[in-house]
């Protein structure tokens, strides 16, 4: 019989905002204080924001949820909370278990001391004994594939070796309930693809996670169950495809090209995607794409501090309008390699015939910049399609098919009858 | 994933009013807070040219200069001691106590990554600062046993006290300590007023003087001798010079009160920072 491991109950927690903006100082403190007799009417109340408000769900042992929404939406909140971060406003949370928390990779380590040296030290912040770091050292060091660097303080360490010391350290906690924050948004691919595995490995030996992110195929992939969060409530809870679906929809959908204030997006920000155009091959502006036609996606792109980008790897990722991924186009695959760019400008990605069926979809813009992911829109800016001749047969998709997969060119041999009738 | 024992049942609920001290807890956490005192050691002593060195160097020189401006110019008594050897007697317990408030006062906020992102009980941040303090002094204790062979002075049996009284010292620097950690949070000023504050401790405490100097002022004042152990390290000062170095001073009472303000200290401060622990990761 499976117990409840997290019970979440009347779950609210007020933030103030002034809070965050400037410290006090003793001597406004004790000014203020003497001036208030002679200040006319009342003070102002502290404007204050609610990050979670009536938030309730429970969580059984061994399940993998999702937590998704925007940002701001108050998942991160929700987290801090459940690891005793913070405390909440009102409410009550039961858990039931040892809780381990992934908010940020890394958490302690210090630059000065070696890989060996952080290894322990992370371990302890953890919350693992040093008798458990020990006994797991050798998995540790195996996993994060430093053992030539061990010895080397870690400020030598490339952000890449960086970050897989750290996710190796933690994927060996072992509580009973797991709480991970997009710790999975930050490295390049082979680093993404080791924290699914371990993700995975976590959730199937029956262990309680709790699985923030934006990245709608990872959730996909490890939760069964997920819940949306909008300004703080529970919005949606059920299975992962249905709840990412009315995320999906409840997002502003007008295509939007100026991409400058969106806020929905991931990844360090040093480099930014500005804007998303797309072309046809005569260098005109469309507003959607054309099945089976050119279509060139201009993305504009700006780099903060003005430096040029090296070992750049972009990518485009397709998905349906119900967040599943159908393809991927990458910068790194098709051999313009690890490139090297100016601080502003341009990458664009053509596509001869654009192989979608007449329907709303969603791409994901991704860049890298030096093993680092720079920005990541997920999930995704809207794209229309309009039907088109793929085939070259003129004829189109049949309609219980449109927005489905994805097309893919093909003939078909078949036998004809001995006499010709 | 069967346990034969049930899982620990945690309850987040806001604290409402006195917010216990959960000693259990901190006790849970000890292994933390002895990888916490290896890493400020281990960085403070890789980050320094001269590394250890230092330890021994700052209460050296500055006995040194004490010696040729407050012994030899100006002439201060010493209780009968050599005085580079009562400084630096009184300079070891004195460094241990200024270094410790300097580092725990912004320990807190300087640990502002680790607090916003895992779990712990916060009081291990300033009592890992205090506790590196100890590291530095016993690097710092064979010299004085370096000059206490020079000198020919030899302690007594009360020699067998000195370690309660480096306890007192611990004590009054963990509660002094927390006080201005917690306060740092909030009032991000306290952090300058430190510095200050110490220069002015360390002129209030009998480090330079003996306190014997202060007693016919304070019966003046119709107060008797051990009033001045409102500083609870006039007690830890004083108190080790005797243990070590057998001065003629029984200062019994004096440390008797000095324990009194520097367990005061102590729980009021363990208590305030226990208070405004809840806002930490919100503020900081």
């Amino acid at each position: 019989m499976t117990d409840v491991a997290i019970r979440v109950h009347d779950l609210a927690k007020q933030y103030r905002i002034g809070e965050r903006q400037r410290y006090k100082s003793l001597r406004e403190s004790i000014m203020k204080t003497l001036a208030a007799p002679f200040r006319p009417g009342s003070r102002r109340a502290r404007e204050t924001i609610w990050a979670l408000d009536d938030l309730s769900f429970e969580v059984q042992q061994g399940d993998a949820v999702g937590i998704i929404g925007r940002n701001g939406a108050g998942k991160t909140t929700l987290l801090k909370i459940l690891s005793r971060i913070t405390e909440p406003t009102r409410g009550r949370v039961e858990v039931r278990g040892r809780v381990g928390s992934l908010l940020e990779v890394g958490t302690g380590f210090h630059l000065e001391l070696t890989g060996r040296e952080n290894i322990y030290l992370n371990g302890a912040i953890l919350g693992m004994k040093r008798a458990e770091i020990e006994r797991k050292f050798d998995e540790i060091v195996a996993f994060s594939e430093v053992e030539k660097f061990l010895d080397t303080p870690v400020k030598h360490f490339s952000t890449g070796m960086y970050l897989r010391l750290a996710f190796a350290v933690a994927a060996h906690l072992e509580p009973e309930i797991l709480l991970v924050d997009e710790v999975l948004a930050v490295g390049d691919a082979s680093f993404q693809k080791k924290c699914m595995g371990k993700m995975g490995e976590v959730a199937r030996a029956g262990r309680t996670v709790l699985f923030v992110s934006h990245n709608m195929a990872a959730v996909q992939h490890l939760c069964p169950r997920s819940i949306l969060l909008e300004n703080g409530r529970v919005s949606r809870d059920g299975e992962t495809a249905e709840v990412i679906q009315g995320y999906i929809r409840s997002l502003d959908e007008t295509p939007v090209a100026d991409l400058s204030r969106l806020t929905n997006r991931q990844g360090a920000g040093h480099v930014r995607f500005t804007a998303m155009r797309f072309f046809d091959d005569t260098g005109a502006e469309l507003a959607r794409g054309v099945s089976g036609q050119p279509v060139v996606f201009a993305m504009d792109y700006l780099s903060q501090g003005g430096r040029s980008l090296g070992k750049v790897r972009a990518s485009l990722a397709f998905y349906d309008k119900f967040g599943q991924v159908l393809f991927n186009c990458s910068s790194e695959l098709t051999g313009a390699g690890l490139a090297k760019l100016p601080p502003r400008g341009t990458i664009s990605c053509r596509i001869p015939h654009l192989p979608l069926s007449q329907s709303r979809y969603r791409i994901a813009p991704f860049l890298e910049v030096d093993g680092e992911i720079q920005d990541w829109i997920t999930p995704g800016l809207p794209f229309d399609v309009i039907d088109g001749d793929f085939f070259g047969s003129g004829r189109v998709y049949p309609p219980g098919w449109q927005g489905v997969g994805v097309l893919v060119p093909h003939s078909w041999d078949l036998p004809s009858e001995d006499n010709s009738s | 994933m069967n346990s034969a024992e049930p899982l620990p049942l945690v309850v987040i609920e806001p604290t409402r009013g006195l917010a216990a001290l959960r000693l259990g807890e901190l006790w849970a956490y000890r292994e933390l807070l002895y990888f916490l005192v290896w890493r400020d050691v281990k960085v403070r002593y890789k980050q320094t040219v001269l590394g250890a060195a230092w330890a021994i160097l700052q209460p050296l020189m500055t006995a040194a200069v004490f010696t040729i401006f407050f012994g030899r110019l100006a002439g201060i008594s010493s209780d009968g001691l050599p005085y580079p050897l009562f400084s630096y007697c009184g300079l070891l317990m004195w460094t241990f106590f200024a270094q410790g408030l300097s580092l725990s006062s912004n320990s807190v906020v300087g640990s502002a990554q680790l607090i916003t992102k895992v779990y712990f009980p916060r009081l291990v941040i300033p009592i890992a600062a205090v506790l590196s303090g100890l590291v530095d002094l016993a690097v710092a204790l064979p010299i004085l046993a370096i000059l206490m062979w020079h000198y020919g002075t030899w302690p007594a049996l009360a020699v067998l006290t000195a370690p309660l009284l480096a306890l007192l010292a611990l004590v009054a620097t963990t509660g002094v300590g927390l006080w201005l950690s917690a306060l740092n949070v909030e009032y991000r000023d306290v952090r300058f007023v430190v510095p200050f504050l110490v220069q002015l401790w360390l002129f209030v405490t009998p480090v330079i003087y003996p306190a014997s100097v202060l007693a016919p002022r304070l019966q003046r004042l119709g107060l008797p001798a051990w009033s001045w152990g409102i500083n609870p390290m006039a007690g830890v000062v004083e108190g080790f010079r005797w243990a070590m170095l057998d001065t003629p001073t029984s200062p019994g009472p004096l440390i008797a009160a000095s324990a009194v303000t520097g367990f005061v200290l102590l729980i009021s401060g363990a208590w305030y920072f226990r208070r405004v622990e809840r806002s930490f990761a919100d503020v900081v």
